[in-house]
């Protein structure tokens, strides 16, 4: 031992040449080339709506396309006091109705098949693939058929009865997808350890599932929303006689040729951000309580 | 009345999950109230299941499970009064220490005042109470573990089942919670019933140590008897510390008989525990790897050694207070001396010595 030690040099000579240059803080060039990607993306994804935003903030000289003429809110008062433009208040609240109703059917749905698919059940590869399928319909066949179906049963097709069907062919399918990826970082242990301490079935999913599970519930609760409140293939032959927002909208840019219109775009998205905004503080919210309780 | 008698007995308990195999078969076994049950044997042997069947987390497909005199199958475990701590601990990950102990408190319709009232009584019993009103992913595994603890004592259970609760702990943190384990069932005074694959586990802590091969027992009984006095040779080889030779048995003469082995001499065994062996029996003998002594050939064998086998040193291990010696003494099985470390640097051996590894000859044991 000894007198391998003896062979060693006493200090270790220093390196005589770097393997890789200390970093100064500087970025490698590719950051530079990705960034610039990335902006351009984010133009091409925002660009076309805020072109919409711009123009809805014009005064009463305003036209249809750039330039700007003016600034003022005439647009939005506009929106509101006049008839003419269409029945936007009205739509705007069926939209709202239907995507609320659409929302609670789509979370609690979407919660009982995460229930059902739990464990494996003779055909659930069929049952899930037959739930899926529907994505894959093109959403105004779907829609003209259900019209049709109405019609045939001799049915009046309406925003709270057809449409509200159409659409929960698309919501539905997206919340089970979102409920099971959801559902998969479940710990069924945690359902086995309610009912060792003796919680009944309701207890367990009342005081554990729903509370461990409350984050992903909100999210499909926002896929629910969001799907509904601006869906308008399968709402077009299913809405009856009054429209749905995206259906007046629609109609308006067939026959209305002043700014309202895009003051109407800018309004929707108001709402739309609200909405999200909403949704995600609400997970912030609940998570931060969690978090909370530590300091206590 | 309650019935706080926590003795239990399986009488017959079979499980099969495809109906085919089963994966418990036929298990009889009576466990004493109060006593602390290790249920060891290698993964897939059915020991999990067995516990989770006096949970009531399963059904048997056959037999019966009876606690306290009482018939339990087919009730919930609350009905049961067993309660279980979870592999994973199971903690809600959403709830606070206290809130997660509170938890069967608060299924059971006791008021929040009360049952936080409870649930600190027992957080202090457990010493959490800093960490009362953190979530559990804020805390150690050996936190964690003391509050599953505490989680499943709080209804005051007749039996606690433990489904290899120091698995996901660390080597030392494992040892402390051992003695942890039993400081709470000495204090709850209750059955404990443990279900680990470390046969350190089972023997350090367990008044009846159960061995357990698919789906059957092969050795239940004190700690100290299934270690030293292995019924045959899969439980000599699974709780270890034994060496296992066989072989054929040449001569019967009163008091011992001779095992014929690769050996030139034969080796000698005592006759105790097997007096109905003829010539031509095979039979597997377990040797202890702390009676075997190594001494250079040549040299006179200790007292009482009438065995001497010549072997080669394939191997040596330094494990502090002793020094464990691999030899190929026999053909296909191990062959392991464990020497006391102040021995062995007396004279020390090096890899491809040939030493003579003799033993006591009382100290041989003849296996089922």
């Amino acid at each position: 031992m000894s007198a391998v030690l003896a062979d060693m040099p006493e200090t270790i000579a220093p390196a005589t040449s770097k393997a890789i240059a200390p970093s100064k803080g500087g970025r490698p060039w590719t950051f530079y080339v990705l960034a610039t990607l990335f902006a351009a993306y984010v133009l091409a994804l925002y660009g076309p709506m805020f072109c919409i935003y711009i123009l809805s903030f014009q005064d009463i000289r305003g036209g249809l396309v750039f330039p700007m003429k003016g600034q003022s809110m005439h647009w939005f008062v506009d929106l509101f006091t006049q008839v003419r433009t269409g029945d936007v208040k009205g739509s705007f609240d069926r939209s709202i109705k239907l995507a609320v109703i659409v929302t609670v059917i789509t979370v609690v749905v979407s919660f009982l098949a995460g229930l059902g698919f739990r464990r494996r059940f003779c055909g659930d590869t069929f049952v899930f693939y037959m739930t899926i399928g529907s994505l894959v319909a093109p959403g105004l066949v779907l829609g003209l058929g259900t019209g049709l179906l109405f019609q045939a049963l001799g049915l009046n097709a309406s925003w709270y009865t057809s449409a509200l069907g159409a659409q929960l062919s698309w919501t539905l399918p997206f919340g089970v997808l979102v409920m099971f990826a959801v559902m998969s970082r479940f710990n069924h242990v945690w359902e086995e350890a309610a009912y060792d301490l003796g919680a009944s079935r309701w207890q367990s999913i009342r005081l554990v599932m729903i509370p461990v599970l409350a984050p992903g519930l909100v999210a499909v609760a926002l896929f629910g929303f969001t799907l509904s409140y601006d869906e308008f293939a399968r709402s077009l032959q299913t809405a009856g006689s009054l429209n749905t927002l995206p259906l007046e909208i629609w109609s308006m840019t067939l026959n209305v040729t002043s700014p309202s219109l895009y003051a109407l775009g800018t309004v929707t998205t108001i709402v739309s951000f609200i909405v999200i905004g909403a949704s995600l503080g609400t997970i912030v919210l609940i998570q931060k309580k969690r978090g909370s309780r530590t300091k206590g | 009345m309650k019935n706080d008698r926590g003795d239990i007995e399986l009488a017959g308990v079979c499980k099969s999950f495809d109906g085919v195999t089963n994966v418990v078969d036929g298990v009889n076994l009576k466990i004493a109230d109060g006593a602390y049950c290790c249920f060891i044997g290698p993964s897939g042997c059915g020991k999990t299941t067995i516990l989770r069947m006096i949970a009531g987390h399963e059904d048997p497909t056959a037999g019966e499970i009876v606690i306290g005199g009482q018939n339990v199958v087919g009730l919930a475990p609350a009905q049961r009064r067993t309660a279980m701590m979870f592999q994973s601990y199971a903690l809600f990950p959403h709830l606070t220490v206290r809130e997660n102990i509170a938890f069967a408190l608060r299924v059971r319709g006791m008021s929040k005042a009360d049952r936080l009232r409870a649930a600190d009584a027992m957080i202090e019993k457990v010493r959490l109470t800093q960490f009362a009103d953190r979530l559990p992913a804020q805390l150690s595994g050996g936190q964690q573990q003391r509050v599953a603890l505490a989680r499943a004592a709080i209804t005051e259970p007749r039996v606690l089942l433990l489904d290899e609760p120091l698995s996901a702990l660390d080597e030392q943190l494992r040892v402390q919670m051992r003695q942890e384990l039993r400081r709470m069932q000495q204090e709850l005074g209750i059955t404990f019933i443990h279900v680990t694959h470390t046969q350190l586990e089972a023997i350090a802590l367990a008044d009846l140590v159960v061995v357990m091969e698919q789906g059957r027992i092969k050795q239940a009984g004190p700690a100290r008897d299934v270690y030293a006095h292995p019924h045959d040779r899969y439980v000599a080889e699974f709780m270890g510390g034994q060496n296992v030779l066989s072989g054929r048995v040449e001569k019967v003469n009163g008091a011992s008989f001779t095992l014929a082995q690769a050996a030139p001499s034969g080796i000698e065994v005592p006759l105790q525990a097997r007096p109905t062996v003829s010539v031509g029996d095979k039979v597997d003998i377990a040797v202890r790897r702390d009676d075997v002594a190594l001494v250079r050939p040549g040299k006179d064998l200790p007292p009482g050694c009438t065995t001497s086998l010549p072997s080669r040193v394939l191997a040596i291990e330094y494990q502090g207070y002793f020094v464990k010696v691999m030899l190929d003494t026999v053909p296909d099985d191990q062959f392991v001396a464990y020497v006391p470390e102040k021995t062995f640097f007396a004279d020390p051996f090096t890899v491809g010595d040939v030493v003579m590894a003799t033993w006591a000859t009382g100290s041989a044991l003849p296996l089922a």
